[in-house]
């Protein structure tokens, strides 16, 4: 636990009003606090401290109560997924292969944990259960992109390609881990 | 009423009664830790489990209620057994740092881990690591001493309704605190400190400030006064181990003397000054048509929660300063020029039932003797330590009298110190300035007690004026509610943000509950009784004070030293 803001705490007036309207449409109602996270979540893909302000004044109820629900439902989240979203399977079979290690050298090389996004917006990771190719674990995804039969000491060379992008195009770029599945 | 049986006694309770209260009519203890009556009730540290006849699993004592012919048993080897692990669990989370600790000797976990048994912590967990929120000068946080009682939580939205504090995240990462587990300087909160009161481990406490007053003391170049604001002298006894409700004026002051303070004064004076001003405020702006209600200005954790979350009855406000600020100011100018020391050498200290009272004398406009007004405020329990610290036998001590002429104060003054007791030394004072009558009784008994909301009436010349007493925040919020909607016309409000008013202070002894609030309020009605002046208008140290000093209420000087302002501070603040 630590003191977390960011870049990710701001609304544009075109978002804010989106939030806004969202606000409008639930206002009343019973219990609409948690509607209303769910529309925003699902507008914006996740909900900026702004709009929990937002929510905070017009339901008049403390910001820190808003905060408390988005963190306890695991549907919510803070930061918005990055633009390469990692998903690390832990289902059983990945889980025997070694996919804790593959998630410690993730959180080691991104500085970020399951739920978080990096500061840059660059890269965000969760953990799911099984992605149907328990054959080739420990297995990850990084959008369309899967990699199987991993060892903690590829993370750093799948990683530099995306931090490479805009240097040279990745999608041109040699590739030994990717396997179709 | 239903009955059931616990350890093989037969208990008759009302229906709707938990196990935990039938087996403390019974006489029986059930170690708890996440409960906290009239508070919190929420089950979720499993300390109290007991075996239940026909369940399967034990039950925890403090939600289940107690039903007819129910049989329990609260001390065999398996419930003995169960709680032992289960604190053996939270522990395994726990720094151990007792010896270190401000609640070493005064800590629901360690008096349970004694009470118990607990020598050694089989369990090696993951341990919390948390940086520590000092950000504040009132309250310090402490996440890692924090078990998740979530007393704090209940008492912050329930009893106070300021919403700082909530259960945040799942799991492991689980944390008590403000959203973004921001720092408390950066949130809307009064600084009350009633979490502080609630919390049975050193997850939450008081900024201490001993050792500042220490080296002030020992500095031989320094003036070193102090004032005790109403309320301590009903409390002090019982952090020094006597029981609730004990008045210890003349050992509190004869203990302050030999700390070494070279002025032991008197809050309560600087209390019968405030309602010289506050009472001449309330007249001018009945005659005037200034702002009404006026709403009374001596608890800096009302002031702070108002000018965050009702910056709109700022103007209701009196600007009169509180009694600690007051004295302050007048400590390093009347008192300083009278005795002709220079306040650059003066040190004054306020002994308060308050964590708030920490960041009054912080403001930066709370200078207007040129220094600091009052350099330090610590709360009963920091003077209870300095005692100890010192080595003084507090019950064997010979009473003594208050130095003068700042130590002088009237039965009105005292009555700060317990909800209502502002509205009614105005009351006996605003009714004798306006009749010119004396008022034959000084009683105000409508204003008094824990009623959350109480409202009176007093028949003045041409009008009758309608006052109310709030206390406690979310009673405050009640009130100004109403007066927002239109729905009462108060004249006057009396507001405290702690339950019972100072008596029920963030800076108190811990334990506070309601009976206890309710015998230190007796003490405090007890004080007024005694005194041989009970109206601020007659004492006369103050009466000197106007002649050689102020002039008259509502001066200039009285502006420039007794009189402040207030501003928004927003609601949503920066995190
Ligand atoms: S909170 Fe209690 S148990 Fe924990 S270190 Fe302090 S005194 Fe010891
Ligand atoms: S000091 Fe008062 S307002 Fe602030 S967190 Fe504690 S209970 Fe809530
Ligand atoms: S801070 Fe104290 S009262 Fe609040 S949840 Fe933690 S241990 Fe309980
Ligand atoms: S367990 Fe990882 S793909 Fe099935
Ligand atoms: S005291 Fe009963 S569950 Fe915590």
């Amino acid at each position: 636990m630590s003191v977390k803001t960011s870049s990710f705490d701001k609304l544009n007036p075109e978002q804010l009003l989106k939030v806004r309207q969202i606000i409008k449409k639930h206002q009343g109602e019973d219990g609409a606090l948690i509607p209303i996270l769910r529309d925003i979540q699902e507008e914006l893909g996740y909900l900026p401290r702004d709009a929990q302000v937002e929510v905070a004044q017009k339901l008049n109820i403390p910001l820190s109560e808003v905060y408390s629900v988005i963190t306890f439902y695991a549907l919510f989240s803070l930061k918005p997924k990055g633009k390469y979203h990692i998903n690390v399977c832990k289902g059983t079979a990945c889980y025997v292969r070694g996919a804790e290690g593959i998630l410690e050298k993730l959180k080691d090389v991104l500085g970020i944990g399951p739920g978080d996004t990096t500061d840059d917006g660059l890269f965000s990771i969760d953990v799911i259960r099984c992605l149907g190719a328990c054959g080739l674990g420990p297995v990850i995804t990084i959008n369309d992109e899967t990699y199987a039969r991993l060892k903690p000491d590829n993370i750093p060379g799948i990683i530099a390609r995306y931090t490479d992008v805009g240097t040279k195009d990745y999608e041109e770029r040699p590739v030994q881990e990717k396997v179709n599945v | 009423m239903i009955s059931l049986n616990i350890n093989n006694q037969k208990v008759k309770v009302e229906e709707g009664a938990t196990i935990l209260e039938a087996a403390e009519k019974a006489g029986i203890k059930i170690p708890t830790l996440c409960y906290l009556k009239e508070i919190n009730k929420v089950g979720a540290c499993r300390m109290c489990v007991v075996e239940v006849e026909g369940a399967k699993t034990l039950q925890a004592a403090c939600v289940t209620p107690a039903a007819e012919g129910m049989v329990v048993k609260t001390n065999t080897p398996f419930v003995r057994k169960a709680r032992k692990k289960i604190l053996e669990l939270i522990l395994s989370d726990h720094p151990f740092e007792c010896l270190t600790c401000v609640r070493n000797g005064n800590c629901e976990l360690q008096t349970l881990a004694e009470n118990l048994g607990i020598r050694e912590v089989g369990y090696q967990g993951e341990k919390t690591e948390s940086y520590i929120d000092t950000s504040t000068p009132s309250i310090v946080r402490d996440p890692n001493k924090c078990i998740l009682c979530r007393r704090c939580v209940s008492v912050c939205n329930e009893i106070q309704n300021v919403g700082i504090l909530f259960p945040n995240e799942r799991g492991f990462n689980t944390f008590i605190g403000p959203a973004y587990g921001a720092l408390l300087a950066d949130e809307p909160c009064s600084l009350c400190g009633q979490c502080v009161l609630a919390c049975p481990t050193g997850a939450l406490h008081e900024h201490e400030d001993i050792d500042r007053v220490w080296k002030a003391i020992e500095d031989p170049n320094k003036h070193v006064v102090v004032q005790t604001a109403p309320a301590i002298r009903v409390t002090l006894g019982e952090a020094l181990g006597l029981p609730p409700g004990s008045i210890v004026v003349g050992q509190m002051v004869a203990a302050l003397r030999r700390l070494g303070f070279d002025k032991v004064f008197d809050t309560d004076f600087a209390a019968d000054l405030t309602i010289m001003e506050e009472g001449h405020e309330f007249l001018d702006r009945l005659k005037n048509g200034g702002k009404l209600p006026l709403i009374t200005s001596c608890s800096p954790g009302w002031i702070k929660f108002c000018e965050h979350h009702y910056p709109e009855f700022l103007e209701n406000l009196s600007t009169c300063k509180s009694p600690q600020q007051m004295f302050g100011a007048l400590a390093k100018t009347y008192y300083a020029h009278k005795n002709r020391i220079d306040p650059k050498n003066m040190f004054v200290v306020s002994i308060m039932p308050c964590t708030a009272k920490k960041f009054e004398c912080q403001r930066p406009e709370m200078v207007d003797s040129e220094y600091l007004d009052v350099d330090v405020s610590l709360t009963t329990r920091e003077l209870a330590k300095m005692i100890k610290q010192a080595g003084i036998n507090f019950d064997t001590l010979e009473s003594e009298e208050y130095d003068a002429p700042l130590g002088i104060s009237t039965g009105a003054g005292a009555i700060f110190g317990a909800t209502g007791g502002v509205m009614e030394a105005a009351l006996r004072t605003v009714y004798e300035v306006v009749t010119g009558e004396e008022l034959k009784s000084l009683d105000f008994i409508d204003v008094r007690g824990l009623k959350g909301v109480k409202e009176a009436q007093v028949e003045l010349p041409g009008i009758t004026v309608k006052v109310a007493v709030a206390h406690g925040l979310s009673n405050a919020r009640e009130v100004l509610e109403a007066v927002k909607r239109g729905e009462a016309d108060y004249h006057f409000i009396e507001i405290m943000a702690c339950p019972g008013g100072c008596i029920g202070g963030g800076g108190q002894p811990i334990p506070t509950n309601t009976e206890i609030r309710e015998r230190r309020i007796k003490a405090i009605y007890e004080v007024d009784k005694g005194m041989k002046l009970r109206k601020s208008h007659e004492n006369p140290a103050i009466k000197r004070l106007y002649q050689e000093f102020l002039g008259a209420p509502l001066q200039e000087k009285s502006h420039h030293l007794l009189h402040t302002c207030y501003a928004p501070r927003g609601k949503y603040t920066k995190s």
